[in-house]
């Protein structure tokens, strides 16, 4: 990101630059082709494969989960372990409203975002105390396992250890039932998804969003350069607590159960895992990684039913190795190739 | 009370034993090492399987549970960890998790997934009282030995020439490597010895903490909590923090059990907004 100018308005600086600033931030703006191409097979998935509706419908929420901590991680550094915090707070919470509430889904939906998003305003300031990665790792960390701990321990509310009984999700706009097989929320998952990705995208080619990225590069550049630093983290940092509650809310929704296991802390590791697959730092990442993903649990699965988890961290383990930047580099290098043979 | 304040030592000095390893190679090489569990399971198991399938007895089982993760960690070092001392935090909580799933993953599968249970020696069982307060003989054992290795750590780091050379490296890596200082050398031991008191904690805790394959999860966030409360400025910092978890963590349990676990994470959060820095800061 070295040739960026940052689109802070300087009243002292020339007309060029800020003219050259709105044209980067507009060509970033710009949808490009793969993109369209990436959301009309997502569409017509719901088309073609409708036996697999059940499966669809995880990885759409898995790749929201994903693309939320992508926000934090990606594009403002934070790197946490324990964003399964906000997805678990938005799983409970959209089937406690359900059971007591209403069995609307929309408006758990919003209240699951509500109560995520308030919980990363409150615990957001934690991450500010010292910007140092154990900090914020131990911080995170902690915040997911009292919840944990608290769901476990208030099984009055939450029926503890035997999981949520008897969520009742009512018809979709009071028209389009939940059924077994998973279409319509295979198509709620789908546009929820689709709807939170394009506010996520506006959010991060906004003016704000190239701020955020001048604080992961450099925080110390970037306050220096008036950057508002502390604020402009809790904000990204509350933002992906909304779009993880959500994703939490639609497993509760298409699911119509919640158990303790939405808390643990393989939610919080396998969703890095997730990203990490994909790539950090353009969107798509945890919705491509969410596919390759649960394509790969399927398979491993398949090989060693209970030690699937292994080959998993193998995976992990050989992406560490060899470089994630590396990777991430190899579809535009064989691309560069390819348009070099194609020239000569 | 009493009782409880001494089992709660003996649990923060089990802690900080399996801890140190961790708080060196944090404050050392700046690496986020979240397998570091991992090895105290290692150790764990050797010498479970030491005693109840060849008969070895515990005391001398402990040895081997310091050596064998000890090897293990020195291998680790050189083919694995040394790649990533320079990446983000991201890639090495990355890779440490990585480690940890296929630890316990490899664990279940060649040990299954039941609790390990080891038979104390004798004279280990039971208690005995001291000016009418009751000390469970296993705890008295464990803060002595914990006692011991705490004091032996300190002078070896404050007293000898290789502490010397381990500080100078903490302090500044170049100009320790420009002094002739062989750095990655003493990585790779400090990373060994680590890992080898991890094993050890990891055998002495069977009989408090028990052993199965999830307890490198178990583990780390206790052993997390102990170095990021601590500071990684020196190892009195973690002590101090081992010996105030451990303690909370035994009368919580006791006095309050609606709680849980829910005191520790509390405990951390509180001290982390008051000593962001650690207990202990370090002094630049």
């Amino acid at each position: 990101m070295t040739d960026t100018t940052f689109a802070t308005p300087l009243r002292a600086e020339p007309a060029g630059i800020e003219r050259r600033a709105a044209r980067d931030l507009l060509r970033r703006s710009r949808c490009k082709p793969a993109e369209i191409l990436f959301w009309l097979a997502a569409a017509a998935s719901f088309f073609l494969l409708p036996d697999r509706h059940l499966l669809l419908s995880e990885i759409a929420i898995l790749g929201l989960f994903a693309l939320s901590l992508d926000l934090i991680i990606g594009y403002a550094g934070v790197v946490s372990l324990g964003h399964g915090a906000f997805f678990g707070l938005g799983a409970y919470v959209a089937g406690l409203t359900s059971i007591h509430l209403t069995g609307e889904p929309l408006a758990g939906l919003a209240l699951a975002a509500l109560a995520a998003g308030l919980l990363g305003l409150l615990t957001g300031p934690l991450l500010l105390l010292r910007a140092s990665d154990l900090t914020r790792l131990m911080v995170t960390l902690g915040v997911a396992m009292l919840l944990l701990e608290a769901a476990n321990r208030a099984a009055w509310l939450t029926g503890g250890a035997d999981g949520l009984q008897g969520v009742m999700i009512a018809p979709l706009l009071g028209r389009f039932e939940f059924d077994l097989f998973g279409t319509t929320a295979y198509a709620y998952c789908l546009i929820v998804t689709f709807v939170l990705f394009l506010i996520a995208r506006r959010v991060v080619t906004s003016p704000y969003g190239l701020s955020l990225r001048a604080i992961r590069d450099n925080a110390l550049r970037a306050r220096s350069m008036g950057i508002p630093v502390g604020p402009r983290l809790l904000a990204i940092y509350a933002f992906s607590a909304v779009i993880a509650g959500i994703a939490g809310a639609l497993l509760t929704q298409t699911t119509m159960f919640v158990s303790l296991d939405v808390l643990a802390f393989h939610r919080s590791a396998d969703v890095l895992l997730v990203l990490v697959l994909g790539g950090v730092g353009y969107l798509y990442g945890g919705l491509i990684g969410a596919i390759a993903f649960k394509l790969l649990q399927d398979w491993f699965s398949a090989l060693t039913p209970q030690y699937w988890m292994f080959w998993m961290g193998l995976v992990l383990l050989v992406i560490v190795l060899i470089g994630r930047d590396r990777i991430d580099a190899l579809p535009r290098a064989i691309l560069r190739r390819i348009r070099k043979e194609g020239r000569a | 009370m009493s009782t409880i304040l001494i089992d709660g030592i003996a649990y923060g000095m089990l802690l900080f034993v399996m801890a140190s390893g961790l708080a060196v190679t944090l404050g050392l090489m700046n690496f986020v090492n979240l397998a570091h569990g991992a090895f105290a399971m290692i150790g764990g198991y050797v010498t479970a399987l030491a005693m109840n399938r060849l008969g070895v007895p515990f005391l001398l089982t402990l040895p081997l549970a310091f050596l064998v993760p000890a090897l293990i960690g020195a291998v680790a070092e050189r083919t694995l960890y040394a790649r990533l001392y320079r990446r983000s935090h991201l890639d090495q909580v990355l890779f440490s998790i990585a480690l940890v799933f296929m630890a316990m993953t490899a664990a279940d599968w060649l040990l299954g997934s039941s609790q390990m249970l080891i038979t104390l020696p004798g004279w280990l069982q039971g208690r005995f009282e001291i000016a009418g307060i009751g000390v469970g003989r296993y705890r008295a054992f464990l803060i002595v030995l914990c006692a011991v290795l705490v004091v032996a750590l300190q002078l070896v780091l404050a007293r000898t020439r290789f502490g010397a050379r381990l500080r100078a490296a903490v302090d500044d890596q170049r100009a320790a490597r420009g002094l002739g200082i062989n750095v990655g050398g003493i990585f790779a031991a400090t990373f060994a010895v680590g890992s080898g008191l991890a094993g050890l904690g990891g055998a002495l805790g069977i009989e408090i903490m028990g052993l199965d394959p999830t307890f490198p999860l178990k583990i780390m966030v206790y052993v997390l909590i102990v170095v990021t409360i601590g500071g990684t400025a020196s190892l009195t910092g973690p002590f101090l923090a081992a010996l105030i978890i451990g303690t909370a963590d035994v009368a919580g349990k006791y006095y309050i059990p609606e709680l849980g676990a829910f005191l520790i994470y509390l405990l951390m959060i509180v001290l982390l907004i008051l000593r962001p820095q650690g207990l202990i800061a370090p002094a630049r």
